[in-house]
């Protein structure tokens, strides 16, 4: 089962990972989302895999035997909140950016730090 | 004790109480300021138990340790919590000036609020996924500061800051999650205790992702590609902010992890450490060689000198970890002093780029007078604090017949002598390119002055009555390794 599940996340970071590559600004956000997503996976399966039984301690006793760990499932939940966050932030900006600049390819984007000219002075900006 | 999260409550609800406000944007920096006092004043009492008490802890729900989420008010942690105060409050005061303030949106002042809550949180944090979500807190709040000006250069900036950033918080994420399996621990204390039961070929990789996470946070070569992409895009005083924290979140940790929780770590994570500091120093230093634009020349410094920090981490001894506290604590009054000064002298002339302004010693002598006082600070000229911050690095490098670093750390110092000296002789010495240019008649400059004066007033003063602070940071650092001070 743990083979399964690693061999998934596996492709999923991969996936991930080529996306994050790509000139389209589009895709390399998707891309880092869905590595995002891979990591979030492994944050799952780090508590162990294989226990479907609630953390409940039942009457009568005391201690838990043999039930799922709640603690990684707590953590994942976070970790999807920030990460859906930031992904609709990502997405705001990069229309934003796409409308401003007229371009999607991310090799064009150089607007911040435009290429160099000169090998001895870098070129003088307009404004601030 | 309620003390250890105030650096986390007071922020967060000042963020909440303007965001309610901003429609008025008088009653919003009225809370504001009140907001950045109360931080201030909580995080001096802070520091004040902290030199008392030794550590100030607070876990939730005071539930029993490892499972408690705990946040642990040190040394180490509650100073950079005063210089999150005291840079927050600075740069809220800066408002009521007219040096370089705009764009004014309503958003600046909860984000910048919300800024020092993540970083304070993080600074305090003695859990790791809270660690992470501080993280995450900060990164969010620093790319809405990003953002607000909304032009394309802006724009640009803010989605390079975004990614580079992301994979570091996603390798921080995976780190979490593999020691988590490793350790099955997410407190430091304890996941310390675990880590050191456990084989070296197995520990190295994780603590090994772990600093990589944190390199990039800290923007150490070669992993800075961020910080010049979009430093220089943001207001002088937001940039001050920026440049007092955000990089000394990743530092911290990493001085929290190598120099506490994980030692002794393996040797060869610190030699890899080693080097990287060096290539930090040397490419932040002559990337700020090639630029004109002020604060281009400023981001790159700060690479610089997160590699002089990661250097004294590097030497991996007690002593060492004091020294990078004291750089430090040096840094961010410093750095973000240059930015302030930077931000006065695009008040007078109206540009960020040295080809553009001059004349500057003439016309407004106090000003340059100021600037110059940060600038061999920054360069380590005695006696200001950049001088006691290198001369503790060097000698404990000497101290372990490190004789390289210490020599590639002197040659930097030189180096950096020669930036901060094309910007006095281009901005103050030389006549104005435009020989009509007359300074700004109608400027409202005393809260920025005042502002400036602080900082410029903190670091004379590290510099003249330093045995105070070492004393301090070498407890720090005793603290952190578990020695009682």
């Amino acid at each position: 089962m743990i083979w399964a599940v690693a061999l998934a996340i596996g492709m999923v970071i991969t996936a991930g990972t080529y996306l994050a590559l790509s000139r389209d600004l589009l895709r390399c956000l998707i891309g880092l989302a869905v590595l995002g997503n891979g990591i979030n996976l492994l944050l799952f399966t780090a508590g162990r895999l294989g226990s479907r039984v609630p953390p409940i301690i039942v009457e009568q006793e005391t201690i838990l035997q043999n039930a799922a760990n709640a603690l990684p499932q707590a953590l994942v939940l976070t970790a999807i909140v920030i990460s859906f966050a930031l992904l609709c932030f990502s997405l705001v900006l990069a229309v934003r950016l796409v409308q401003v600049a007229g371009s999607d390819d991310v090799t064009t984007l150089r607007s911040a730090e435009p290429p160099a000219t000169d090998a001895v002075k870098p070129a003088l900006e307009d404004g601030p | 004790m309620i003390l250890a999260i105030l650096p986390l409550l007071v922020p967060l609800t000042t963020a909440l109480l303007c965001v309610i406000t901003q429609s008025s944007a008088r009653v919003q920096r009225v809370i504001s300021v009140c907001g950045s006092f109360v931080l201030l004043v909580s995080a001096m009492a802070l520091l004040w138990q902290v030199s008392v008490e030794d550590t100030v802890t607070l876990t939730a729900g005071n539930w029993p340790l490892p499972f408690g989420i705990e946040f642990t008010a040190d040394r180490l942690g509650s100073a950079l919590v005063l210089i999150a105060a005291i840079m927050v409050t600075i740069t809220v005061l800066w408002q009521a000036s007219d040096a370089d303030i705009a764009p004014s949106t309503p958003g600046l002042h909860p984000l910048l609020h919300g800024l020092t809550a993540g970083a304070g949180a993080a600074f305090l944090a003695a859990d790791l996924f809270n660690l992470y979500v501080w993280f995450e807190v900060a990164l969010i709040c620093s790319l809405g500061l990003l953002v607000q000006g909304g032009t394309l250069r802006q724009l640009d900036a803010a989605l390079k800051y975004f990614a580079m950033n992301l994979v570091g918080t996603l390798l921080l994420l995976t780190a979490v999650a593999l020691l988590y399996a490793a350790t099955g621990q997410l407190n430091f204390t304890a996941i310390g205790e675990a880590a050191a039961r456990l084989e070296t070929p197995l520990m190295l990789p994780l603590i090994g992702l772990l600093v990589l996470a944190f390199l990039i946070k800290a923007a150490a070569f070669p992993f800075f590609a961020w910080l010049p992409a979009s430093y220089h895009t943001l207001p002088g005083p937001v940039l001050a902010l920026f440049s007092a924290l955000l990089s000394k979140i990743g530092i911290c940790a990493l001085i929290r992890t190598l120099g506490g929780t994980f030692q002794p770590a393996p040797e060869l994570l610190f030699t890899m450490l080693g080097w990287i500091a060096l290539l930090s120093m040397l490419t932040g230093v002559l990337g700020a060689a090639y630029h004109w634009d002020m604060r281009r020349i400023l981001a790159f410094h700060s690479i610089s000198q997160v590699g002089y920090m990661l250097l004294a981490i590097a030497l991996a001894s007690r002593a060492g970890n004091a020294a990078a506290i004291f750089f430090a604590l040096h840094h961010s009054l410093v750095k973000a002093g240059l930015f302030l000064a930077a931000a006065l002298i695009y008040r007078q002339t109206g540009h960020y780029d040295l080809r553009r302004i001059g004349g500057l010693y003439a016309a407004k002598p106090f000003l340059a007078t100021l600037f110059l006082l940060f600038a061999l600070s920054l360069v380590g000229i005695p006696p200001l604090s950049g001088f006691w911050g290198k001369y503790l690095i060097v000698r404990e490098s000497l101290v372990q017949g490190e004789y390289l670093w210490a020599g590639v750390a002197l040659f930097v110092g030189a180096l950096t002598f020669y930036s901060m000296l094309k910007i006095w002789l281009e901005a103050f010495w030389k006549p104005h390119p435009d020989q009509s240019w007359q300074p700004p008649v109608a400027t409202r400059l005393t809260p920025a002055y005042a502002s400036v004066g602080v900082l410029a007033f903190l670091t004379l003063w590290m510099g003249l009555f330093p045995e105070k602070i070492v004393v301090f940071v070498t407890n720090a650092a005793n603290s952190l390794h578990g020695v009682s001070p």
